[in-house]
């Protein structure tokens, strides 16, 4: 019991990682139809990011500054990488053949890992926990159930973003327009409304949001290296589709149950096969359920 | 030059950009202390080269599309290329063929040649998925690993040699490629590729951590090389190696050629058994499955069968494929066979274009080749093939060769411009 | 004697909380060509689709029979096996050919049953023994029948998708007809052709029913519909509100009424009702 309980707590911290980085997914296979293969590296650049500010201000500024500080800078600076991603490898393609913004982003998730990798070396990097400690929940037979105080950090941040972000896309003219081009674009262009602006947008804020959750990885694991994106971008590709894509809370519902599988699998299980375990809970649902389980039913017209 | 400020002005913008961008990975390099802790380390040479490279090459970029000339695509040129088509294929083929007959020509070129040879083949292999059948398949390297671990296991476990174990190997990979179809069989284009993209890692982990069956990550090592009606082509001279049976001096030259003359062999048999059939209606079937699925089946063919055929069949020439590799490395490891040579063959594929037979050969020489030869340049070898990716698809998508020719026809048939094709529609 | 073909029963197709056809029945006879005419969202397409099985339908049966006496079920058949087994063949409101790939090329796919049999599991065929060469050579001269009836015999090897809009309505209908069906659906063929096309359409659906395969038309275009069909079926919001000859129809007040509206609609709708009678 007291086992189970630890996992759940883990699963949902990593879950709450997952589920950012599936927003950015979501919403761009929701406006353009396209997967966009290299955003699990911008989750990677968001981690790097992080760490060389975390480095820069190391030993200068206390800890909540300084995690402040690599927030907004690992969000600010992916949000112009997503942004410079999509103006050159994407949006010339926008009207080609279906395989060439794939096959475009393909390369761009290679360059952005080998461009990390040639620049800061192939090395992991790693940094000393900075919130340590945390409240024991309850004991069980020795076995001690830990709540740490940044796995509750990491839950009320993603929770204060995704509260932001939610309110962006619900009540401002800017979701609003998000939203007009995902169901028509043509319909929404006609009225005015600037679609490569919108699109722009779109990757804008989901780059923001995968640097936070490279962040919230970062001082969650302490480790990472060039290719932690790539793993990561998979589960959360597999979250946005079990929640169903085009669905935002569904992302953030198909990141938590990531999240939970991959902890009680590790738990319970296995930890060599637990990316094979989540790999193929993509393909299984795809199988038995291609919208998801939130998603909308596209029925393709005869 | 009206613009120019205006181009300036961009220029200067996108060098902004490039600033911000750079700056955290270029301008600044994370180390370790003695106390083990992380420093950083400015490098701003390295950053104002970068942002001044982009500067200019944002600069050259505008001006010449300010400049260029007009452009204005003959019809005759088209016709022109197609022309010469017919005879660049009967002369890269007598090339290949005479290439590790060439006097004094390097152990290392001819090695080369099989490295290009077998990514000619798997991209002919997969050309069958993707190019006709339009099933992206992202995860093609897992039967590459089929085929390879099949050899390596059947060897290790049954004594058994190469010639044995190619058709097994073929046959195991088909059989997996039909494994893998089944689940995707409604799956559609960005869908399909993730789902066999996840399929082709989880082999890879399977492989490595199923350490008592297959090694892990250590792999499997002393895998026969092939030998030639028994004759093998050890170093060590004498009866019952080549050398020793037809009197030469042993050089590593005789099994690299022999090595290459066999990739070429099954390379080829892909190469005539993919234009066979695209004449029968299998290969038909094919191209109509790519161009319009449900036009097929209210035509009444059986998309499943289809599917399940162009998996199979594009499997057994990854199978094949594996096997020579298991044989030429004599060791393989889990390493060999990550998402990033999926990718690679993916590539060439889409790069050659529009199914094009030639031009993969074009592209596996182009992508393969070049890095190859230009070995001062191995670290930043990946990001030159992600970014040539990105370029090539944002300048030219629709690859080196962008037409096709009908199969059948009654007067002249006329080439089929790619515009007109369908790809990916899974 | 009636001698049905296609018999539709109390067919019903549902999506979600939409019923798109509700009860439907109607049979079409042997030999004939039957239109179903309606106004706009009035279910035609979902019959059709749920007829060649690009749906499941909710309930009730669709049975054709190739013969008197045979009876093939063909909701209860999988979409491939309805054009294969079944023996009824389509065309799309969008038109579906295949782009890439020549007239030609087209036409050889639609045999691809008769032709993939004559290559013996396809591994003779690529070894170049077995029938299959005669099959092709057969396949090819079925196809130049048709591209002649179709008028595209010049432009056999032309990619299908430069054809002009007219002649890709034609290749899909002589693609339909490569199947050896003895029921031809056309789904709005006539859409967007002129009136020389129109005519040239009518006489092609005319000389297809003389050559003994039945056609199931869904048509706006009242030129056609009444020109040609020797028996209509009306649906208005997925249920039938009329089924007779073109003439008995076209008087039929129910009908007038879902096209013209109950009168409280402002606009003239005298354009419907001219429509009707132009095709006289």
């Amino acid at each position: 019991m007291a086992y189970a309980l630890q996992q759940l707590i883990n699963g949902i911290t990593l879950g709450m990682i997952y589920g950012l980085i599936a927003i950015g997914y979501t919403m761009v296979y929701g406006i353009i139809g396209m997967i966009n293969f290299a955003h699990g590296d911008v989750f990677m650049i968001g981690a790097f990011i992080g760490i060389i500010v975390l480095t820069a201000l190391s030993g200068i500024t206390s800890v909540p500054l300084g995690l402040l500080a690599a927030l907004i800078l690992s969000a600010a600076l992916c949000a112009l990488y997503g942004f410079s991603i999509e103006r050159v490898a994407y949006r010339p393609l926008r009207g080609s053949f279906r395989l060439a913004p794939l096959i475009s982003a393909i390369g761009m998730s290679i360059v952005l890992e080998n461009y990390v990798q040639t620049s800061q070396g192939a090395l992991e990097r790693a940094i000393p926990n900075l919130i340590p400690g945390g409240i024991m929940l309850m004991k069980q037979n020795g076995f001690a159930v830990q709540l740490t105080w940044l796995q509750i950090a990491i839950v009320i941040v993603t929770l204060v973003v995704l509260a932001v972000f939610t309110y962006v896309v619900t009540r401002t003219p800017l979701g609003r327009a998000m939203r007009a081009v995902e169901q028509d674009a043509k319909m929404a262009a006609l009225l005015g409304i600037d679609t490569n602006r919108t699109i722009s947008y779109t990757f804008i804020i989901g780059s923001a949001l995968a640097a936070v959750a490279g962040v919230m990885f970062l001082l969650y694991y302490g480790v990472i290296d060039f290719y932690i994106g790539f793993n990561a971008g998979i589960k959360a590709f597999t979250a946005a589709v079990l929640g169903g894509i085009g669905s935002l809370p569904g992302a953030v519902l198909g990141g938590l149950l990531i999240g939970l599988i991959e902890a009680f699998w590790s738990g319970y299980a296995t930890v060599a096969y637990k990316d094979a375990a989540v790999y193929s809970i993509l393909a299984i649902v795809l199988m038995f359920m291609p919208t998801g389980l939130l998603g909308r039913n596209e029925v393709e017209k005869v | 030059m009206k613009n120019l400020g205006a181009i300036l002005k961009d220029s200067a913008a996108v060098a902004g950009a490039a600033l911000l961008l750079f700056g955290p990975f270029l301008g600044l390099r994370l180390g370790d202390n003695e106390a083990g802790s992380l420093t950083l380390s400015p490098r701003p040479g390295l950053l104002a080269a970068a942002v001044a490279l982009t500067f200019a090459a944002r600069l050259l970029m505008l001006l010449w599309y300010q400049h260029r000339p007009p452009r204005i695509i003959p019809v005759k040129l088209s016709a022109g290329t197609a022309q010469a088509g017919k005879y660049i294929a009967p002369a890269l083929l007598i090339a290949a063929v005479a290439m590790p007959l060439l006097p004094g020509i390097e152990n290392s070129y001819i090695d080369l040649g099989v490295l290009i040879m077998t990514y000619v083949m798997l991209g002919w292999g997969l050309n069958i998925v993707v190019g006709l059948a339009g099933l992206l398949d992202l995860g093609y390297v897992a039967f590459y690993a089929v085929g390879a671990y099949s050899f390596a296991l059947l060897s290790e476990n049954f004594g058994l040699g190469f010639w044995e174990c190619l058709p097994i190997s073929g046959l195991l990979a088909a059989l997996w490629g039909m494994c893998l179809g089944f689940p995707v069989l409604r799956l559609r284009g960005d869908y399909l590729a993730i789902v066999t993209l996840a399929f082709g890692e989880i082999v890879r982990l399977v492989i490595t951590n199923w350490v008592a069956l297959t090694g892990g990550p250590n792999g499997i090592t002393d895998i026969p090389h092939p030998s030639l009606f028994g004759l093998s082509f050890s170093m060590a001279g004498g009866p019952g190696t080549f050398a020793g049976f037809f009197h030469l001096t042993p050089d590593p030259k005789q099994r690299t050629t022999y090595l290459y003359y066999i990739i070429l062999a099954l390379a080829l048999l892909t190469n005539w058994v993919t234009l066979r059939l695209r004449k029968q209606p299998l290969g038909r079937a094919w191209e109509a499955l790519r161009e319009d699925e449900i036009a097929c089946r209210s035509l009444g063919i059986n998309l499943r069968n289809t599917k399940l055929t162009a998996f199979a069949v594009g499997a057994m020439f990854a199978g094949f494929a594996g096997c020579f590799f298991a044989t030429r490395q004599a060791f393989i490891s889990p390493d060999s066979f990550t998402f990033i040579e999926s990718a690679t063959v993916l590539a060439i594929v889409v790069l050659g274009g529009a199914g094009s037979q030639l031009g993969v050969v074009l592209a596996a020489c182009v992508m393969i080749g070049v890095p190859e030869l230009l070995q001062s340049l191995q670290i930043y070898r990946m990001l030159i093939f992600g970014l040539a990716l990105v370029v090539i698809m944002v300048v030219r998508p629709r690859g080196f060769i962008a037409t096709r020719q009908p199969t059948v026809s009654l007067g002249k048939a006329k080439l089929i411009g790619a515009a007109m094709l369908s790809e990916g529609r899974g | 004697m009636t001698d049905t073909l296609l018999s539709v029963s109390e067919l019903t197709m549902r999506f979600g909380g939409l019923t798109a056809v509700n009860g439907l029945s109607f049979a079409a006879q042997r030999g004939n060509i039957t239109a179903v005419i309606g106004p706009n969202g009035a279910g035609k397409t979902t019959v059709f689709n749920c007829i060649t099985g690009f749906y499941k339908p909710t309930s009730g049966s669709i049975t054709i029979a190739h013969a008197p006496g045979h009876a093939l079920r063909l909701d209860k058949m999988s979409g491939h096996a309805i054009a294969k087994k079944g023996r009824v063949a389509r065309t799309f409101q969008n038109i579906r050919l295949f782009n890439g790939m020549s007239v030609l090329e087209n036409l050889l796919v639609a045999q691809h049953n008769r032709l993939q049999a004559a290559t013996g599991f396809g591994v003779l065929g690529v070894l170049g023994l077995g029938g299959y060469r005669a099959a092709e050579r057969a396949a090819i001269e079925r196809a130049k029948y048709w591209l002649e009836a179709t008028h595209l015999l010049e432009r056999a090897d032309d990619a299908a998708g430069s054809l002009p809009y007219g002649a890709q309505r034609r290749l899909e209908i002589a693609r339909a007809m490569c199947t050896d069906p003895v029921l031809l659906c056309l789904d709005e063929p006539a859409a967007g052709l002129n009136p020389r096309e129109s005519a040239a359409l009518n006489e092609l659906l005319l000389n297809i029913r003389a050559q003994g395969c039945s056609l199931l038309l869904i048509e706006h275009d009242m030129g056609v519909v009444m020109k040609i069909s020797d028996h209509v079926v009306v649906l208005d919001h997925g249920k039938k509100i009329a089924d007779g000859t073109g003439v008995e129809i076209r008087n039929d007040p129910a009908v007038i009424s879902a096209y013209l509206g109950e009168g409280d609609e402002d606009d003239a709708d005298s354009p419907v009702g001219a429509e009707l009678e132009a095709g006289s």
